[in-house]
């Protein structure tokens, strides 16, 4: 490092040098408090650009939590009483972003400019499965860490990698959540005979779609219409008109927002909603589609790992301080889980207390994090030898007014479901 | 019988028919957004790789004149038309005039720079989310003979016909468009019988840029409105454009027609994945056998 002599050294040259050194000693005075450098790649343009953007500002906001520290948080968060990683002798967490532009070659040539350049202590990201895949096959080939708050497909932590550690519950986790919902409904006297499942044909939907059909199929639950598109349509009348023809009683999406959106719209334009809509999560989760289309989809039902909860908790605390960063979208399923990572890795780094990643990838493999330090409302953290979290799970939510409140577990519910979905 | 028995099923449904107009609508809007492209390669033999961000810019003009100002279609179709339009005249004379001096290459990547920079500029001015304006702008949906029709779609529609026609007409029947065909043909030879190159190529940026401007007012009423929504749309223009005949009014009207039925029944009939796998079939087969496009000069 350039600057990287002691607060002793720098005060002796001051006085041998005089005042032309005094300029000097200002910038090695700063630059003894060492920082460590965490790479995050995101989609910051491209289709996913809102979502990616979103991410980012929650990083930056625990960064700040971290390096600048928050009275009221502090009281349930250790990590939140400023002046940096304690572990690491006060050292500042400095984030470095870059954009995947929404492809898997952005996102690989990205994760090597990080690690190679930029020499970062870990990465984080990368929203879209199929960019994950890339960015920490890279990771894993130059042996850094890597920490993935909100990929869901399943291969992900198949691949016997040893650097590699997922913070979400994955669709496994959800299909068997919807599984167990629906079953409750049908008890409950509600019909479903039928089942819809329309998704996006990456990896992500893909393996989400595929991965809910294995759950119902075990279940008993009948799936008879599969519905597989591309996000970048410029028009989605064809499948709506094909589902209002077969009219499903339950219709599940796979989608990213602005497939998402063009799904609402059209529904709307073409008179057809389903007695029970449920999207799972992604763009139907982005506060940018819950502020354009909330007034036309009420009652759609998704999942989200955050719901604010109460008072004080470290979930409405930083919903309150998110609120105040982007004026006055609060924290949501996606912000909430790369928060979330982004304090599991910061806690890991400071327990390594070091930057050298083999002792952040072990600090990682030791998390053992409670409830109640959690934004997320995981039941834990926790990785397997895999490196996913094994206590990591979901609630069932519902739009009410445009916005996202929680019905299902019946136990963590903040509100009754109300069924038939009312659409507009 | 029985293998028609299939066919008359599908043909009496009325979801098949609610396909086909949606197609024809949509179809006509590609039509509109792609003209813009089309009558810049006929003037003066320019792809402009800004025409996607073109359309994006008049999609947020939609979107700003209705949070600003709370005008529709009324207000924003103008406006947008305008400020298209002036956005092209400055392009042509800050950029395009002095490339056209240069190499090919160096036209492909002026306009592709002028395109990331309109991107990015929206980027930083609008914010990645989304925009999306309210659905009852044009007046609510309504159902005629078992159809169901939304305003803003027909609007769109209707006016992605008149439009693109328009353009035609004045490109083909009258003495400006006559003019401006001189300058496309022989610059030096339209010169010598007093024709203003520069002005008529000015000209030509102008209207292209206004039908691109009105294409995007009227698609942002059904459409998500985005800083890269241009990449999305942009794609459309060209294969509609060269399916057509590069500088055909006509053909791209005939082709954004065409592209709109045949991704609409494809993927109501046979798959949303496969719409794309067909139209481009079709693209190829139809370039095959006529390089030039569907009408387009050889």
């Amino acid at each position: 490092m350039m600057f990287d002599i002691s607060r002793r050294k720098a005060t002796r040259d001051v006085l041998a040098l005089g005042a032309a050194a005094i300029a000097l000693s200002f910038t090695t005075g700063a630059s003894a408090q060492q920082s460590v450098k965490i790479g995050a790649i995101y989609p910051l343009s491209g289709n996913s650009a809102s979502a990616g953007n979103y991410e980012k500002m929650a990083m930056e906001m625990g960064a700040d939590i971290i390096n600048n520290g928050n009275a009221e948080l502090a009281k349930v968060l250790p990590l939140a009483k400023g002046g940096g990683l304690p572990g690491l002798k006060g050292a500042k967490i400095q984030m470095v972003f870059a954009d995947n532009q929404g492809t898997p070659a952005a996102g690989q040539s990205q994760a090597l400019r990080l690690i190679t350049e930029e020499k970062v202590a870990a990465l984080i990201g990368s929203y879209q499965s199929g960019i994950t895949l890339t960015t920490s096959a890279v990771a894993e080939k130059y042996g850094i860490p890597f920490v993935n708050p909100e990929s869901v497909a399943a291969n992900l932590t198949e691949r016997g990698f040893k650097w590699f550690f997922r913070v979400t519950p994955v669709a496994a986790d959800f299909a068997k959540a919807y599984s167990a919902f629906l079953k409750e409904q049908i008890a409950a006297g509600q019909k479903v005979n039928s089942i819809a499942l329309v998704h996006e044909n990456t990896e992500y939907g893909n393996s989400v779609a595929s991965v809910i059909a294995d759950a119902f199929a075990k279940d008993g639950l009948k799936v008879t219409m599969k519905v597989a598109y591309s996000a970048n349509s410029t028009d989605v009348q064809p499948q709506v008109l094909q589902l209002k023809e077969k009219n499903p009683d339950v219709a599940i999406f796979v989608s990213y927002t602005a497939d998402a959106i063009l799904y609402a719209k059209t529904m709307k334009e073409l008179n057809w909603k389903p007695a029970i809509l449920i999207a799972d999560d992604g763009g139907f989760n982005d506060p940018a589609f819950v502020k354009a289309m909330g007034s036309v989809t009420e009652g759609l039902i998704s999942r989200s790992v955050f719901a604010p909860g109460k008072a004080g908790s470290v979930a409405a605390i930083c919903d309150a301080l998110y609120k105040k960063k982007t004026n006055g979208d609060g924290l949501d399923d996606v912000s909430a889980r790369a928060l979330q990572a982004f304090f599991v890795l910061a806690d890991a780094i400071n327990r390594a207390g070091s930057t050298d990643p083999a002792k952040i990838r072990d600090a990682l493999k030791a998390t053992d994090i409670k409830p109640d330090q959690l934004v997320a409302g995981y039941d834990g953290v926790k990785f397997d030898a895999k490196g996913q979290n094994i206590l990591a799970s979901t609630l069932v939510t519902q739009i009410r007014k445009g916005q996202y409140v929680s019905v299902w577990p019946k136990a963590r519910a903040t509100d009754p479901l109300i069924l038939p979905y009312k659409g507009w | 019988m029985s293998i028609l028995q299939p066919v008359l099923q599908v043909l009496t449904s009325a979801a098949f028919w609610q396909v086909v107009v949606g197609g024809l609508m949509l179809g006509a809007v590609y039509a509109l957004f792609s003209s813009g492209l089309t009558l810049i390669w006929g003037m003066m033999n320019v792809v402009n790789f800004a025409h996607g961000d073109f359309v994006m810019l008049g999609m947020y003009t939609a979107v700003v004149v209705w949070t600003a100002l709370g005008g529709g279609p009324w207000a924003s179709v103008p406006i947008a038309a305008i400020a298209i339009a002036t956005l092209g005249v400055i392009s042509y004379f800050l950029l395009v005039r002095h490339i056209l001096r240069g190499p090919m290459l160096a036209q492909i990547l002026g306009t592709f720079g002028l395109a990331l920079f309109l991107r990015y500029g929206a980027l930083w001015a609008f914010g990645a989310n989304f925009k999306t304006l309210p659905d009852d702008l044009v007046g609510h949906s309504f159902v005629l003979a078992g159809l169901r029709f939304e305003g803003a779609r027909v609007l769109a529609g209707t006016m992605g016909l008149v439009v693109t026609i328009l353009l035609h007409v004045i490109l083909t029947r009258t003495s400006v468009g006559s003019r401006m065909l001189a300058v496309s043909e022989d610059e030096t030879a339209a010169q010598l019988m007093g024709i203003r190159p520069q002005r008529m190529q000015a000209l030509a940026w102008a209207l292209a840029g206004a039908s691109t401007g009105i294409a995007g007012a009227l698609i942002a009423m059904f459409f998500y409105t985005s800083p890269t929504v241009g990449e999305t749309l942009a794609i459309v223009a060209f294969v509609t454009v060269a399916l057509g005949g590069f500088g055909s009014v006509l053909g791209a009207l005939v082709a954004g027609m065409l592209i709109g039925l045949v991704e609409s029944l494809s993927a109501f009939l046979i798959g949303p994945v496969w719409k794309d796998v067909i139209v481009y079939v079709l693209f190829v087969l139809v370039l095959w056998l006529r390089p030039q496009g569907l009408m387009g000069k050889t």
